[in-house]
């Protein structure tokens, strides 16, 4: 208060508060808070125990009430604050126990704690009061009492744990004052890079050098403006901290580099202090080379150590970067507990078998959206766990110095010269959380969710079809990291009124035209069982990619069970699509290792024989016995004169729908003997590395197929026929009924219209269907009943309703297009998982199973 | 939906007779609409010497799908009916059975106005079913009716000729004759005994069922030598299985996307559930040997994890040691039992407070359950296929991290020991593997070893000196925690 100047005080005082805190206004009541609290701050921000004791007793000026108002301040405090939202409580807080309980809170949610205090002469107060009806009545000693209270807290304020405070001195400087917003200091959400992130160092200056080479820094400054970012431990162990520290220094100084503090340079930090530290760790070696500086540098490297701040928020909080790690509630904030976490991590209090602290695997748990990169536990390679990635890679023990590029997400790494130092542990043979764990939470998918899609925005699950997920996922699914996507369901085109027909082309090529869209793609539906098969090139590539040790892909159905038992059958097959890669060229051509395919496996008797026994078969053998019987007292009847034609005609007709039926379901089957008589047909390619092809046009996605199966010489795969037609030309459409026609007659399960164009929305930005599907007749027995196309059926079973149906197949497709985008970014398994468990989730929702 | 009943006579007593027994007359077809569909009553040959009357019941399959308005598939009570493919047009069902009681009311009760003395009177009969639903095949269907007097022919109609590989299916062709039956006997047989062998889950029978059954019954069943299986069979359809399906439509839904039966899925909870509960000697000594544990290693706070249907968590309950029990299970239908049969609902609050039930699964970490003393997996990791195992690892071992795991598994080598178990078979089919002695052992190794944990094996039940207990038991303490004892020990 003493250097201010009375023109500032005739200007009016500007308080600089941070803009993620705790406000608490200090004074009495009637010292002008809520104005002050009005005229600064947003209506959300403020939190008025006077409104409080309202809510929770209808009456603001009840005191018996003040305890529930208080409880609901603090809890409506809380939310905000975990939020990270601004707050500033609106209460006498005269007291030391009230500001204790809001600094406890501040605490809690690792906000600053920042008092203004309002010491407004108490006639000033009590006048005030007297000229409010509802405080008229509030006898001059409370307000006696408050301002005795605030005189009495001011000089404690800073030591009871506020990190700034603002005395306000008077009705005038009230009046003038002016609050201004400052950023806390670990928010560069501005600054966009790009930027290599830099792991431990620990003195090893040429390794440094050689990859600040490789990265395209000249002497520290890299000619597209690109920003270095170190994660700390620059020091300590290795030949050259002085020189690590000169380079890192200048680079910070001159704008090309940040740094965020390890727990080595933080300890050198206090050692340099003059405090007491234990020289173990390395810390010798570099009190030992920084003796032979100048006292100069050394107090250059206090000050930078000094000001080093915990972690960073970059890139629009895309980024976090820090030494040890941080758990997405600490992101941007600021608390002595913040730092700890920041630089030493979580230990769980266990030691190991090596004497060091057991760490707390924090990035298992992670969640969170900004990726964090950080160091700290030395790995053998950097990889990402959870949008998390540590990037020290030992480069003091004889490994590696990595760095990060951002946002390419590319590692670039340089070995070490030689061993610098011989570890106290060998360095670990797996990425925290390890190579088995990479574990799913059940919080991920379990109860009511709702998942973020980037196509068709938010979707939810319902906690009971989560719940039959749940079951089915964990019982029989494969292994969730070999199980990236879950295929949509279909809706069937609108049903048709054509004589005979329940599904028909014409509806299907005319809800496309309606959508606007003029070219679409029929394509024959296979008479099998979907399965969507994930195929990689080779064992490494699956467990480097996918973390699987053992199997190269997998083959799985609908519901993400396997298809085969026996793994080593779904080995062959994965062998097979393999080596048709391999000839065909599309493992260059797509520059990937993996590929994840939408296909049909056939027979259908393959995986749906306990079906096609107990039910399909069954029906056929039930009217294959019963008929000739039936047939045969009809005849008699009628040749002893009864009057039978009727009924003899209609059980004759019947008789012939469930030999039909019988022959529908014959052709799904046939015998296989271990993989001869299996087929495989591909009809799209879902994604690869790095790029999801569901928005790839389908006449591209069958022409890369269609070169797949040619250079297959097993005889597994098999192609998909096609045809194109325009909706809007009545030829085409013709052209593409009768294909329809010509294929169903055959047996043919019948076709999926889909957009040319793969991923298309209409002129309103509506999300098209992907395919709709147009059975056979004949296949349609299977569905509806032998007995289906008998007019009086037909005429009940056209009022079917499609709208659930066709609402499910969006929010499907949009959580599998979702799941792929996923897959295809490189985000963490939980993220992926999330959307293919939706998929699964929905498919147990209550729709017509016909459809 | 078909069968026939034929007689035959002499000019004194002519097979025709059939006719006014019936109450239907030979020389018409006649029309009867049913809940189900129309039935029909003609009469192919009818002469005195030979008399075939005839009852066909045209089924009508759409209306059988539609019938009930209501959430899921369409409104169908239960699974079966919900598919528009369907037996029930073609099979001799309880639907068959409901019509003949509709269209031969009087001659079931053997009552004849035109030849009242004949009624009760036997007379030379076959019935001939020529598609029989038979769940329990051609054997039970003999001994069904031929402890009645009925001469029975019953054959099994293939599946399907074009694949002699699928074998049989269920139905029987079958052909029924007796010279000393009445007409009424015999039709009450049929009434009670077609929807026993059909044994189907398909539709709703009526609160007076039981009193249907008395009456059809009456002078045959009480002597029946198969009086349990009838009257559990007929009865059976009541609750259970309709229940069923209304509670797991989010499963059958999920069956049905892959083409597969809801049973396939919907298997963790046993068939023997819906019975009385008979524990087996060897669950109990199971339970008895995992209380020996937890009471030995006096935890307080206990996860059942795989609790199924709640028999450990009830004896946990029993002992006041046991101050917080979770039962944790990733089936619903497994939870919904284990909460009827702990009755928690009508638990006062105190013991309430204790028991938890929550669905969970070990495939994935969970929160919920760090921190605990003790848990429990019994026979729960055979149930999971092996490549999913490290994944359960993970969540017990390295995340929720009780103070000690007790884990229970069938020892497989003692299988040959169970006579009624072929041999090559496991105990159970949703069982994705047993393990030998040796197998359990080296993988409880490895999980102790890479979690930080001391193991230590236990038998259940008789110890063979050749083969072993048939369960095996592991018991894990973490290490941590061994040393905190020997220190507080020393």
């Amino acid at each position: 208060m003493s250097t201010e100047t009375a023109e500032t005080l005739k200007q009016g005082r500007v308080l600089p508060v941070t803009d993620l805190s705790l406000v608490v206004l200090v004074g009495a009541s009637g010292s002008g808070k809520s104005t002050f609290a009005r005229r600064h701050f947003t209506p959300t921000e403020v939190l008025s125990s006077d409104f409080c004791r309202g809510l929770v007793s209808d009456d603001e000026n009840d005191q018996s009430a003040t305890g529930d108002a208080f409880d609901v301040l603090y809890y409506i405090a809380g939310k905000r604050l975990a939020a990270g939202r601004r707050t500033v409580v609106d209460a006498t807080s005269v007291q030391p126990d009230a500001r204790r309980r809001l600094i406890d809170l501040a605490r809690q949610y690792d906000v600053l704690p920042i008092a203004i205090v309002l010491d407004v002469p108490e006639e000033v107060c009590a006048e005030r009061n007297a000229a409010r009806a509802d405080r008229a009545d509030m006898p001059r000693r409370v307000v006696q009492r408050h301002t005795r209270e605030l005189r009495r807290s001011l000089r404690h304020l800073e030591r009871e744990g506020f990190r700034k405070v603002h005395v306000l001195r008077g009705v005038e400087e009230v009046e003038n004052a002016t609050v201004v917003t400052e950023k806390r200091f670990n928010d560069l959400t501005h600054l966009t890079g790009p930027f290599d992130i830099i792991g431990d160092i620990h003195g090893c200056s040429s390794e440094l050098e050689t990859l600040l080479g490789k990265l395209g820094y000249t002497d520290g400054v890299h000619p597209e403006g690109r920003t270095a970012v170190f994660v700390g431990d620059l020091v300590d162990r290795g030949p050259d901290s002085p020189g690590v520290l000169r380079r890192v220094m200048a680079m910070v100084k001159s704008g090309n580099a940040l740094c965020v503090p390890g727990n080595h340079e933080n300890k050198y930090g206090r050692h340099l202090k003059g405090r007491k530290v234990q020289h173990t760790h390395g810390l010798a070696e570099t009190v030992e080379q920084m003796e032979a500086e100048s006292e100069e540098f050394r107090r250059e490297v206090r000050e930078f150590i000094d000001g080093l701040v915990s972690h960073y928020v970059l890139d629009g909080g895309r980024l976090v970067v820090c030494h040890a790690g941080l758990p997405e509630k600490y992101h941007g904030r600021t608390s002595g507990r913040v730092r700890s976490h920041a630089l030493y991590g979580e230990t769980t209090g266990e030691t190991d078998e090596f004497g060091l602290p057991v760490r707390y695997p924090w990035a298992e748990d992670y969640r969170g959206r900004a990726a964090v990169v950080y160091g700290h536990t030395p790995v053998p390679e950097a990889t990402w766990l959870n949008n998390t990635i540590c990037l020290d890679t030992g480069a003091v023990f004889g490994g590696k110095l990595t760095a990060l590029r951002w946002p390419e997400r590319e590692l670039v790494d340089v070995p070490a010269e030689r061993v610098w130092y011989e570890p106290a542990r060998p360095l670990r043979t797996e990425a925290p959380g390890g190579q088995d764990g990479r574990p799913l939470d059940l919080a991920d998918v379990h109860g009511r969710r709702v998942v973020e899609t980037r196509h068709q925005g938010r979707i939810s699950v319902r906690e009971e079809n989560a719940a039959a997920a749940l079951e089915v996922m964990s019982r029989f699914a494969v292994d969730p990291r070999l199980l990236p996507y879950l295929p949509p369901t279909m809706a069937p085109t609108a049903t048709s009124r054509v004589e005979g027909y329940l599904e028909h082309p014409a509806e299907a090529f005319e809800q496309y035209r309606q959508d606007g869209i003029a070219r679409v793609v029929c394509e024959e539906k296979h008479m099998g069982s979907r399965a969507v098969a994930l195929v990689c090139r080779d064992a490494e590539t699956a467990s480097r990619r996918f973390g699987v040790e053992g199997p190269t892909g997998s083959l799985y159905t609908r519901t993400g069970r396997p298809f085969f038992d026996d793994p080593s059958v779904t080995e062959e097959i994965l062998s097979r699509v393999r080596t048709a890669l391999d000839e065909s060229g599309l493992w260059e051509e797509l520059a990937t290792d993996w590929v994840l395919l939408d296909a049909e496996l056939m027979p259908w008797s393959l995986k749906a024989s306990g079906l096609l026994r107990s039910q399909y078969a069954a029906v056929g053998a039930a009217s294959g016995a019963v008929f000739p019987d039936v047939l045969a007292a009809l005849e008699g009847a009628a040749a002893r004169g009864v009057e039978v034609t009727d009924l003899l005609a209609r059980q004759s007709g019947r008789a012939a729908d469930a030999a039909a039926f019988t022959e529908a379901y014959r052709r799904y089957c046939w015998t296989t003997d271990g993989l001869d008589g299996v087929r495989l047909a591909p009809f799209q390619i879902l994604a690869v590395q790095g790029r999801s092809l569901a928005g790839l046009p389908h006449d591209e996605q069958l022409a890369l197929l269609d070169r797949l199966v040619e250079h297959d010489g097993s005889g597994l795969l098999q192609t998909t026929r096609r045809l194109c037609v325009d909706t809007a030309d009545p030829e085409s459409v013709q052209a593409g009924t009768d294909w329809w026609l010509e294929m169903t007659g055959r047996g043919g399960e019948g076709m999926v219209v889909k957009p040319a164009g793969a991923l298309v929305r209409t002129e309103a930005g509506r999300l098209v269907q992907p395919g709709i599907k147009c059975r056979g007749r004949e296949y349609l027995r299977i569905i509806y009943g032998p007995e289906y196309t008998r007019p009086e059926n037909l005429a009940r079973l056209r009022t079917r309703f499609l709208n659930h149906k066709r609402s499910l197949a969006l929010r499907e497709y949009a959580l599998g297009l979702e799941a792929l985008d996923r897959l295809a970014d490189g985000e963490p398994l939980w993220r992926v998982h999330e959307a293919v468990f939706g998929v699964l989730a929905l498919e147990s929702e209550p729709v017509d199973p016909r459809l | 939906m078909f069968l026939t009943i034929s007689t035959t006579g002499t000019p004194e007593r002519p097979a025709t007779d059939l006719g006014f027994l019936l109450h239907k007359h030979p020389g018409k077809a006649q029309a009867f609409s049913t809940s189900y569909g129309t039935a029909h009553v003609l009469y192919p040959e009818a002469d005195a010497e030979r008399c075939t009357a005839a009852l066909l019941l045209e089924v009508d399959a759409v209306a059988l799908v539609r019938r009930g308005k209501g959430k899921g598939r369409g409104g169908a009570p239960d699974a079966a009916l919900a598919q528009y493919v369907n037996d029930r047009p073609y099979a001799a069902s309880s639907l068959l059975a409901t019509a003949l009681s509709g269209v031969f009311s009087s001659a079931m009760r053997g009552v004849c106005k035109a030849l009242p003395e004949r009624a009760g009177q036997p007379l030379p009969l076959r019935i001939e079913v020529p598609a029989l639903p038979a769940r329990g095949g051609p054997d039970l269907v003999r001994r069904l009716f031929e402890p009645l007097g009925w001469a029975v022919t019953a054959e099994p109609v293939p599946l399907d000729l074009r694949f002699p590989e699928w074998g049989d299916s269920r139905y029987v062709r079958l052909v029924l004759q007796a010279e000393t039956l009445t007409l009424a006997a015999a039709l009450r047989h049929l009434y009670v005994l077609l929807p026993v062998l059909d044994d189907a889950k398909h539709y709703w029978v009526a609160p007076d069922e039981v009193d249907k059954l008395l009456r059809a019954g009456d002078g045959w069943l009480p002597e029946h030598p198969e009086q349990k299986l009838i009257t559990s069979r007929y009865l059976s359809r009541r609750w259970s299985l309709t229940r069923q399906a209304m509670e797991r439509l989010e499963l059958v839904r999920l069956a049905e996307t892959d083409d597969s039966e809801v049973e396939e899925i919907d298997n963790a909870v046993g068939a023997e559930t819906e019975t009385e509960e008979r524990p087996t000697p060897l669950a109990v000594q199971r339970r008895e040997a995992i209380l020996a544990v937890l009471r030995q290693s006096a935890a307080g706070r206990v996860l059942d994890l795989g609790c199924g249907q709640g028999q450990l968590v009830q004896a946990l309950l029993k002992e006041a040691q046991f101050t917080e029990i979770v039962g944790v299970d990733v089936s619903v239908r497994a939870l919904a039992i284990a909460f009827r049969r702990l009755k928690l609902d009508r638990m006062g609050e105190r013991q309430a407070a204790r028991v938890r039930l929550l669905q969970g699964s070990l495939t994935y970490t969970d929160s919920r359950l760090k921190g605990y003393d003790a848990a429990v997996l019994s026979e729960v990791v055979e149930h999971l296929d092996l490549p999913r195992l490290p994944a359960l690892e993970y969540a017990v071992f390295g995340s929720a991290r009780p103070r000690t795991v007790v884990v229970t598994t069938p020892n497989v080598e003692y299988n040959v020991r169970w006579e009624t178990l072929p041999a090559g078979h496991a105990r159970h089919g949703d069982h994705r593997f047993e393990w030998t002695r040796e197998e359990f052992c080296a993988w409880a190794g490895t999980v102790a070893e890479r979690h930080g944990y001391d193991v230590e094996f236990r038998p259940v039940g008789p110890d063979d000196p050749e083969v072993g207990p048939p369960t095996q038991m592991a018991v894990f303490h973490k290490k941590s925690d061994v040393k905190d004892k020997e220190a507080k020990a020393a």
